[in-house]
């Protein structure tokens, strides 16, 4: 092999490429917000009285999890406008990856809230409080607690799915990288750096996590 | 006071809770028979029977934690139907100490007695922390006030449960088998609280087979048997002549030295 290695474009592209790096970060923390919420929200509708919404829950996450989310997010940006409703990539990226991540955290957090003991919530009921109030006050933080080591390897791989976003143009690492890969034809080089850098970005995100986790679930247990 | 005057028949003529031919079913099980029973304001009950006798599910009736398909419960002045606003009336009233105690992991003490007053009764958190400290302290257990419940030991845990209950100011205060998750030597520190409280005049129904207990605050004895109330009485004459063969039976197997 005789190919002589050439970072002059990568180093040339590097401011670029680093701020592809903060768009891929705005693009998981984007989708994860939108996630959590479709998380705890599709929880609570997956028990509702009413036997058709507890399906479209069901559906929805069936639906979500067994297609690729390359399509899903071509779905999404292409049916959108035809719902009369113009989102530029990088918003409907992020409404994606938060469709997307929602779906699995739904049946993640649901896991969590199975767990909890059926005494929590008789013990919250028995002091007078409505049972939204029990969920929210004594369940969900236990709850969350409980799965939290699943949410976060969930959200982490959010965070890596950010890079089929590039297909439709959305603004982040990955689109960087292939527009200085096709001005250079470097692409070993660009596609090793871009490498190096979602590790970076992984490392980061876990530590975020770990943060949020001392922060909020270091309450001692038995 | 003396404790003997005290524990002496404290209880009015006023009706506290009155269950009319309540019965109760879990599909096609009956758990409860045509119950009848009447608590008057400041009385004392123990309830004993045999596992799977309905204590529990009588007592779950009564602040609706389990529904109930016949015959009528009233507490207080409120009639309990299946609708959210006698069944949160009722709930308010009526407080529930738990066998595993239930305390939220996630809330230290104080914050597990500061939430129901503050979300239920909408009190403002100084008032409710001020009811809360002096719960605790009456339960004697202020000092663990920010302490997380699973760094407490199992009697602590319970005691705090009752202060929990009691910072909802309940008229009447359920107890189910409160002691019986509990080592031995923390059982005295529990019964010892639920007496003081008996002292202080709170109606009380506790299913519990501590009969030292029953012996010493009870104003009545009810002992049940597969969903029906078999015999009641004050706990001289339950103790000492029970009526009812079944009665005998189930005395002379708890009572048995071990
Ligand atoms: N959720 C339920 N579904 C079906 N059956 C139930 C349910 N809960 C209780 N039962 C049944 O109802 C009967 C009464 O139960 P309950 O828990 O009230 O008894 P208990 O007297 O409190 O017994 P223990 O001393 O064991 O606590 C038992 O036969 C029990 O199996
Ligand atoms: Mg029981």
């Amino acid at each position: 092999m005789n190919y002589v290695l050439d970072f002059t474009p990568v180093l040339d592209g590097l401011p670029d490429l680093l701020v592809g790096c903060l768009g891929t970060l705005l693009l998981a923390l984007g989708g994860m917000a939108i996630a959590i919420v479709i998380g705890i929200g599709g929880v609570v509708l997956r028990d509702s009285r009413y036997k058709a919404v507890r399906w479209a829950v069901k559906g929805f996450v069936e639906l979500i999890r067994n297609t690729p989310f390359l399509v899903q997010i071509y779905f999404i940006y292409f049916a959108l406008p035809l719902a009369g409703m113009r989102l530029d990539p990088t918003p409907t990226a992020i409404l994606a990856l938060g469709i997307n991540g929602g779906a699995y955290a739904i049946e993640i957090i649901r896991g969590g809230v199975q767990s909890i003991s059926r005494g929590q919530v008789e013990a919250g009921l028995a002091l007078g409080l409505h049972k939204g109030l029990v969920f929210r006050l004594i369940v969900l933080k236990p709850a969350l607690r409980a799965v939290f080591p699943s949410l976060a390897s969930q959200f982490i791989l959010l965070t890596l799915t950010t890079s089929v976003a590039s297909a439709i143009s959305a603004f982040e690492l990955t689109s960087v990288a292939q527009r200085i890969e096709s001005e250079s034809f470097r692409s070993f080089e660009v596609f090793g750096t871009i490498t190096l850098l979602y590790l970076g970005i992984s490392w980061l995100m876990m530590s975020f996590f770990s943060t949020i986790s001392a922060r909020f679930f270091s309450y001692p247990v038995k | 006071m003396t404790k003997h005057a005290v524990l002496a028949g404290a209880a009015t003529t006023e009706p506290m809770i009155v269950m009319a031919a309540v019965e109760k079913w879990y599909g096609g099980f009956r758990a409860l028979a045509d119950i009848n029973l009447t608590v008057r304001r400041g009385e004392r009950i123990v309830l004993c029977g045999p596992s799977g006798s309905g204590k529990s599910t009588l007592i779950r009736c009564i602040n609706h934690l389990e529904a109930y398909q016949k015959g009528e419960i009233r507490v207080g002045g409120t009639r309990l139907g299946d609708d959210g606003r006698s069944i949160e009336a009722v709930r308010r009233e009526v407080g529930m100490v738990f066998q595993h105690f239930n305390l939220f992991p996630h809330m230290t003490v104080l914050e597990n007695c500061m939430l129901a007053p503050m979300r239920a009764l909408k009190l403002g958190r100084r008032e409710a922390e001020a009811t809360a400290r002096g719960l605790l302290e009456r339960v004697r257990i202020l000092e663990q006030a920010d302490k997380y419940p699973a760094q407490l030991s199992g009697g602590q845990q319970q005691r705090v449960a009752i202060a929990r209950a009691l910072c909802m100011r309940p008229s009447v205060m359920l107890f189910d088998e409160p002691t019986s998750a509990l080592d031995p030597e923390m059982v005295k520190e529990v019964l010892d609280t639920m007496i003081a409280l008996a002292g202080e005049g709170m109606t009380m129904i506790c299913v519990t087979h501590e009969m030292g207990f029953a012996r010493q605050v009870a104003d009545r004895v009810i002992f049940m048997a597969e969903g029906s109330i078999v015999e009641e009485a004050p706990p001289d004459t339950f103790f000492t002549q029970p009526r009812h063969e079944r009665t005998r039976k189930f005395l002379g197997e708890i009572l048995r030295p071990h």
